[in-house]
């Protein structure tokens, strides 16, 4: 005899499996050859600005929901890479605290008082780098060389300065090549640039592994391609012509393209789901500001380095764009 | 159309579901037996529900007319067996509503041969007496949308229709019922479209069916009468290809207008198997007493598509093809598009192209909703371009009218891609029936005040 109760769910009854943390847990995994990389050319002390981060990062989240008497959402997986992606994105010898701080700002004031995943405006990694930036100027263009011998035996001492003390920094410091560039004229070749052979951020110095990193995500559809591709683009076409116009004032195209947080603010920062257009136009149009703000600011503004406020600012932008641009619905004849 | 026209063949976006066609494809209509007591209900088509015309305790006839149209969108009821009228009482249907409906005993040992009433005589009959025999022999839409087929047949004043579209397309997964139906009733298939180029006025007839039925598509070509103006047009495999506006922009590339109907772009949509079913019924006069469902799902024993006598009992069905003993959930039509039984007690109605059976282990669904991360993958998914991301988000604030006014829901018609690929699990197309419900509703009120 047939069993008298059934299951009753609303149509469709059948569901893709992808779900929302096995995206977020792939992200983490496209990271992990960009942070290996980086504790191998930077040693000790940037493994533990990583752990540092993004412990930091899944603390706050989980604290805050308890606080707020929600269940806690690290299981997501979202709070990691948010952590994972604000220590890719700070200097080697960052002092922990303050590294501490940063993932703890990125998910406090960029993400949880907006309401958590889903409905952060900015990318929350960038606004712990930015709140860094501005409360530690110095800590955070201190740079550390890559490949320093000691690198896995020595940590440096500036990582374990006590809390709320200015750290004092080792007297070697590598210039990162936008930087050498910026203000010496001095440029790097672009082969060095691709495989990570300098110095700069903890995880945007290896192209090669980003890009790797991106592929795997848009090939599983787990990245939207349009927005890398655009900002990329962008950048390369127009500093191409800038380049064309004047090769003494403004560097080569290749150069704008492998250098500094570009790749990995193109590829894992700008791609942040929530915090990006989700029409395909939407997002191209997106990448192409991107693209356009990082070259006026790297050309022209006083910083060497444009990335971080191009994405944050596309991110304002976002909802407005989405707004403006929505796709022609079958049938109709509106735009 | 741009830069899309390079994409013939197909409509936009649409998805890809597990297709599980392989498990019945290849397994021939068989007729399913005959169950003692028949449930009809009065209400199995979109429209006025039939009236009764017979009382308690009356012997019928298989095919005597047991209940006629109630208005014009509206259709009659046939006995699918000769019998008892054993009670007049209310009936469950797979909505959870009782309607008025017919018990009807099954003589035991009958030979069931069937009552032919009044033909159609296909070379003297007029548009008007076609469209009233299709009426008359209670034919609905049988992909599942069960809506009355003259009333769609009808073509206005001012429409012309140049193509009869059939619509062999049958994109829910595990459904195989219009590929057997291609199959093995070709011949009905082409009467059918005589009576309905003549009662549409149609100049040519065009079959679309989807690559994964290539044998059924070579088959109907190969048997295309030399007088008739037909033409089999495969297209490629994607969900939701059988609605009637993605068929006419995959294979016509028109558009029909938003809040109109395919006549508005000369075209008139009728699936195979209702096609068929005018073929082999209009020249007897018969009404239809049974049809062909495909019965299938993990939990099914006996997979198969079967000849069902209409208002056989889903339990009886059940039992005689054998389920799992931990049968969870039931569905009729599609697992895309189809409705969740709740009662067992329900019956086999003119619209069930399908039963599809799971367990509770077989049906692997993730329960945990998360926020909405505007992955953009409903976005992609959408035929019809809306932004079931921001829906979804309105809905939440219940700015109905908003969504209708400047996010086109009521342009919507539910096809589930939207909530198969959400990684978040939001059910995304039932805040879109419960939104169309409340503005729907609000449009009456307003109306009347």
């Amino acid at each position: 005899m047939l069993k008298k109760t059934l299951n009753i769910s609303t149509s469709p009854h059948i569901k893709q499996a992808l779900t929302t943390d096995e995206i977020m847990r792939n992200v983490v995994y496209a990271l992990l050859p960009v942070a290996a990389f980086a504790v191998f050319s930077f040693g000790i002390n940037a493994l533990l600005v990583l752990v540092a981060t993004t412990a930091s990062a899944v603390l706050t989240e989980h604290l805050l929901c308890r606080l707020s008497n929600q269940e806690s959402t690290i299981s997501d997986w979202s709070a990691v890479i948010t952590g994972l992606l604000l220590g890719l994105i700070l200097p080697p010898a960052f002092p922990l605290w303050m590294a501490f701080a940063g993932g703890f700002i990125s998910i406090a004031l960029g993400k949880f008082i907006f309401g958590g995943l889903g409905y952060n405006v900015f990318n929350p990694a960038l606004v712990g780098r930015a709140v860094l930036q501005a409360a530690f100027p110095v800590a955070i263009t201190t740079w550390f060389p890559a490949f320093a011998d000691n690198r896995f035996s020595e940590i440096a001492g500036s990582i374990l300065t006590f809390p709320f003390m200015e750290p004092e920094f080792d007297a070697v410091t590598g210039a990162t090549p936008l930087a050498a560039f910026k203000f010496d004229q001095v440029t790097t070749g672009t082969g060095e640039l691709a495989l990570g052979l300098v110095s700069g951020s903890i995880g945007e110095t290896s192209a090669v592994l980003i890009l790797l990193g991106g592929a795997y995500l848009v090939i599983r559809k787990m990245m939207n391609w349009r927005i890398p591709v655009a900002i990329l683009a962008t950048v390369y076409g127009l500093s191409g012509i800038f380049h064309l116009i004047d090769p003494q004032a403004y560097p080569e195209p290749l150069f704008m393209l492998f250098s500094g947080g570009l790749m990995i603010g193109a590829v894992f920062m700008a791609t942040d789901m929530v915090a990006s257009p989700i029409t395909p136009a939407g997002a191209t149009l997106y990448g192409i500001l991107i693209g356009l703000l990082v070259v006026v600011i790297r050309l022209w503004g006083g910083l060497p380095e444009g990335v971080m406020y191009a994405i944050l600012l596309a991110n304002a932008v976002s909802p407005h764009i989405d707004n403006m641009i929505q796709p022609r619905v079958y049938g109709t004849t509106k735009d | 159309m741009g830069l899309f026209s390079l994409r013939k063949n197909t409509f936009k976006h649409g998805i890809h579901p597990p297709e599980h066609k392989e498990e019945t494809n290849g397994l021939p209509i068989r007729q399913f037996p005959f169950p003692s007591l028949i449930i009809l209900p009065t209400v199995q088509h979109i429209g006025a529900p039939s009236e009764l015309i017979v009382r308690e305790g009356q012997e019928v006839a298989r095919g005597q007319l047991l209940a006629k149209a109630g208005g014009y969108v509206s259709s009659p009821v046939h006995a699918p067996v000769s019998g008892t009228v054993r009670k007049i009482a209310n009936v469950p249907v797979i909505s959870g509503k009782m309607v008025p409906g017919i018990y009807l005993e099954a003589f035991p040992g009958s030979s069931q041969e069937v009552m032919d009433g009044k033909p159609v005589n296909l070379e003297t009959a007029t548009p008007e007496e076609i469209l009233q025999g299709v009426q008359d022999a209670g034919i609905v839409g049988l992909g599942g949308a069960a809506f009355p087929t003259h009333v769609k047949l009808k073509v206005p004043e001012d429409k012309q229709c140049d193509i009869l579209m059939l619509n062999g397309i049958e994109c829910e997964p595990y459904l195989t019922t219009d590929h057997r139906v291609m199959l093995e009733q070709g011949k009905d298939i082409f009467t059918g479209i005589r009576y309905l180029m003549k009662a549409t006025g149609a100049k040519e007839t065009i079959i679309g069916i989807e690559a994964n039925k290539q044998d059924a598509a070579d088959h109907l070509e190969s048997i295309i009468p030399a007088d008739l103006p037909v033409k089999v047009r495969v297209v490629p495999v994607k969900y939701p290809q059988g609605s009637e506006k993605m068929l006419i922009t995959s294979i016509l590339d028109r558009e029909v207008p938003s809040g109109g109907l395919p006549i508005d772009v000369g075209v008139v949509v009728v699936n195979v198997a209702t096609t068929a079913e005018i073929g082999r019924l209009l020249p007897r006069g018969r009404g239809i007493q049974e049809r062909v469902i495909t019965i299938t799902g993990p939990a099914v024993e006996k997979k198969g598509n079967y000849l069902i006598p209409i208002g056989t009992p889903l339990r009886y069905v059940l039992e005689q093809v054998g389920v799992d003993e931990n049968l969870s959930e039931v569905y009729m039509g599609g697992p895309m598009m189809g409705v969740a039984v709740s009662n067992l007690n329900i019956s086999i109605v003119k619209g069930t192209s399908g039963i599809v059976a799971f367990t509770e282990e077989q049906v692997k669904r993730p329960q945990k909703i998360y926020p909405c991360i505007k992955c953009g993958a409903c976005v992609d998914a959408c035929p019809i371009s809306l932004n079931p991301s921001k829906l979804g988000i309105l809905a939440k604030f219940e700015a109905y009218d908003l969504m209708a006014d400047d996010y086109n829901l009521m342009d919507c018609f539910e096809c589930g891609s939207c909530s198969y690929v959400c990684p978040s699990n939001i059910p995304l197309v039932q805040y879109f029936r419960l939104s169309k419900s409340v503005v729907r509703k609000r449009k009456i009120v307003s109306s009347r005040t």
